[in-house]
């Protein structure tokens, strides 16, 4: 419709006739507008994404110049690389556990949260504290030492009788994913807070109407409140899934990516590769295989979104 | 037993506040233990007690003293330094392309808007080492410049939230100073902008929280100990083969999310606001 609009009202000024000057000068003062923010996208993101996507086919360290070498990184990367496969295997491992369980969470706070009690507001907000902390060092380190041999999770087990041994759980090979995942799903506030904003915007009398109809509160979860809410769930969805697929600090600073390789994240993978060994080409590379991976993932979610996401009708 | 309705309500609501409560001393547990244990005795602050043995404010002291000669009064303030132009640029710019967006017609402005939001979906970590290699070639390396500046570049939502709160403004407004000889910049700053502060608000505190706990881009660019922000300097402070003085580690840690809680404490509603409406819009 604006378009439309937008395409008549520039015609229409035009055929008035509308000086060429005023017309330049509209144009100009709009793009004096963006101007900054244009100037920041092509030299910071347009520039970057698409020279990478030309390193990504050179052989290229961090002494000397780039030389032209055609797919032999990704076909090494397919082909010859085992630790590309097994960050891969990782992150799909993290995603799967860490989005659910946060969803998850966050959408049984929010039900909990759905009717004013005394001290919602309070906890509300006090759930939702981990969750501003985000990525932070201070919460990795926090982790890091609550889940090391000496740490207070151990102290706990112990105490419960569950185990007699401390053990590290940051450096064990099969626990230590978790401790990030765990992590991970003690920060769900974002998402809580959206399916609250989700919730209110059921309309009561739909409840009214189901309870009238013999449905249980069960009931009502699973036709009304379920259905009407997952617009926000695929919006969740979305975006905590890109999030954590690059995930980096909490894997960076908690373990590191060991124990033997067992949370070598994309994220940090990309930056040891890239970085810290200098194999800018390579790196590069690895960079676009994840951009490319991840849109395939947004795109089947997406196309399948029509079959579980309910949208009501535009019209009143 | 048959009781009324309203007994039945408040036994509901003992049973929320017992379980919530409960669960939320649980949540709240790692941050708790953090703080008593910045105030526990050395040998004893990994215990799980929340209740310290001691309290030894003696550890903030030793904690503040940082390494290498270079307190964390250093680092606080270049974090304070590279948050705060981040957050004033990001605000700045924010609202003037949302402006620019809204209120003024130009050629390819829908397409440029679209490609505005498609952003959102590139990842940062996928630009990091074309923008190392360009950075470094511009000889920025070791500079505040591409740490700073690639953040004052508005994230998506921001420019959107604003621009949908833009165009709540009713244009009227814009003709009647128009009209009185307003300029489209002066429309822009008299009109519009005192209008956008809540929008403000709520942008530039998330700037402030990612630019305050960013730590990729200054590890990747900053070499300069006397550079490093508070991020950097409390992983290498906290490196689990140099710490020996545990309570003085957690004390840091503690100080380094202050500020983020401070401001947590005073601005919620617009924390909660932003993140309801990225939820309903988006």
């Amino acid at each position: 419709m604006n378009n439309k609009f937008e395409a008549l009202d520039t015609v229409r000024s035009l055929d008035k006739g509308m000086d060429r000057k005023k017309w330049l000068k509209k144009n100009l003062v709009g793009y004096a507008f963006i101007l900054p923010w244009l100037i920041g996208f092509l030299a910071f993101i347009a520039y970057p994404l698409l020279s990478s996507l030309y390193y990504s086919l050179t052989e290229y360290n961090i002494v000397g110049d780039p030389s032209w070498v055609g797919l032999k990184n990704y076909i090494n990367i397919f082909t010859d690389d085992s630790k590309f496969w097994l960050s891969l295997k990782v992150t799909f491992y993290y995603v799967i556990f860490a989005v659910p369980l946060r969803l998850i969470s966050a959408l049984g706070l929010a039900l909990l949260f759905r009717k004013a009690r005394p001290f919602t507001n309070f906890y509300r907000a006090a759930y939702y504290v981990p969750s501003i902390l985000g990525g932070s060092v201070a919460i990795s380190v926090v982790w890091r030492q609550l889940f090391s041999s000496q740490g207070a999770f151990n102290d706990l087990l112990v105490a419960l009788g569950i185990m007699q041994n401390r053990i590290s759980w940051i450096g064990h090979p099969n626990y230590a994913i978790w401790t990030l995942i765990i992590l991970a799903a003690w920060q769900f506030g974002s998402p809580m807070i959206i399916f609250l904003a989700g919730l209110k915007q059921i309309p009561k009398g739909l409840y009214e109407a189901a309870e009238i109809d013999g449905a249980g509160k069960i009931q009502q979860f699973f036709k009304v409140t379920l259905p009407l809410l997952t617009p926000v769930l695929f919006f969740n969805l979305i975006m905590q899934m890109v999030k954590m697929f690059m995930v980096f600090t909490q894997a960076y600073v908690i373990t590191q990516g060991g124990p033997l390789n067992r949370t070598l994240m994309y994220a940090v993978y990309l930056f040891r590769e890239g970085i810290s060994f200098g194999h800018l080409g390579y790196g590069s590379a690895l960079a676009w295989i994840i951009l490319v991976l991840l849109t395939i993932v947004t795109v089947i979610i997406f196309k399948t979104s029509n079959k579980w996401v309910y949208y009501q009708s535009e019209g009143e | 037993m048959n009781l009324t309705f309203s007994q039945k309500e408040k036994l509901k609501n003992i049973l929320f506040q017992v379980c919530v409560g409960l669960f939320c001393l649980v949540m709240l547990y790692p941050l708790l233990w953090m703080v008593s244990g910045s105030l526990k005795s050395s040998g004893n602050a990994l215990s799980a007690t929340l209740l310290p043995d001691a309290f030894r404010f003696q550890n903030y002291l030793e904690g503040w003293k940082g390494f290498g000669g270079v307190s964390f009064a250093t680092f606080f303030r270049n974090s304070l330094f590279i948050s705060g132009s981040a957050t004033i640029g990001q605000i700045v710019l924010a609202a003037f392309s949302a402006f620019g967006f809204t209120r003024t017609r130009f050629i390819g402005q829908k397409f440029w808007f679209a490609i505005m939001i498609a952003t959102v979906l590139v990842p940062m970590q996928i630009l990091r080492i074309p923008q190392y290699i360009m950075f470094n070639n511009w000889g920025w390396v070791g500079s505040y410049l591409p740490v700073i500046l690639p953040q004052m570049l508005p994230v998506p939502f921001f420019t959107f939230l604003m621009v949908q709160f833009i165009r709540g403004i009713p244009s009227e407004l814009d003709e009647a100073a128009e009209i009185d000889g307003c300029s489209k910049f002066g429309t822009f700053f008299k009109i519009i902008l005192p209008n956008l502060k809540p929008v403000l608000v709520t942008a530039g505190i998330f700037r402030f929280y990612w630019s305050w706990n960013d730590f990729m881009t200054p590890l990747l660019y900053l070499q300069n100990v006397t550079k490093y922000p508070v991020s950097i300097a409390l992983k290498m402070f906290s490196d689990p083969n140099a710490v020996t003085n545990w309570g003085a580690m957690f004390a840091m840690t503690f100080l380094s999310i202050l500020p983020t809680m401070i401001i947590f404490i005073f601005f919620q509603r617009y924390l909660i606001d932003g993140v309801s409406f990225s939820g309903l819009k988006g």
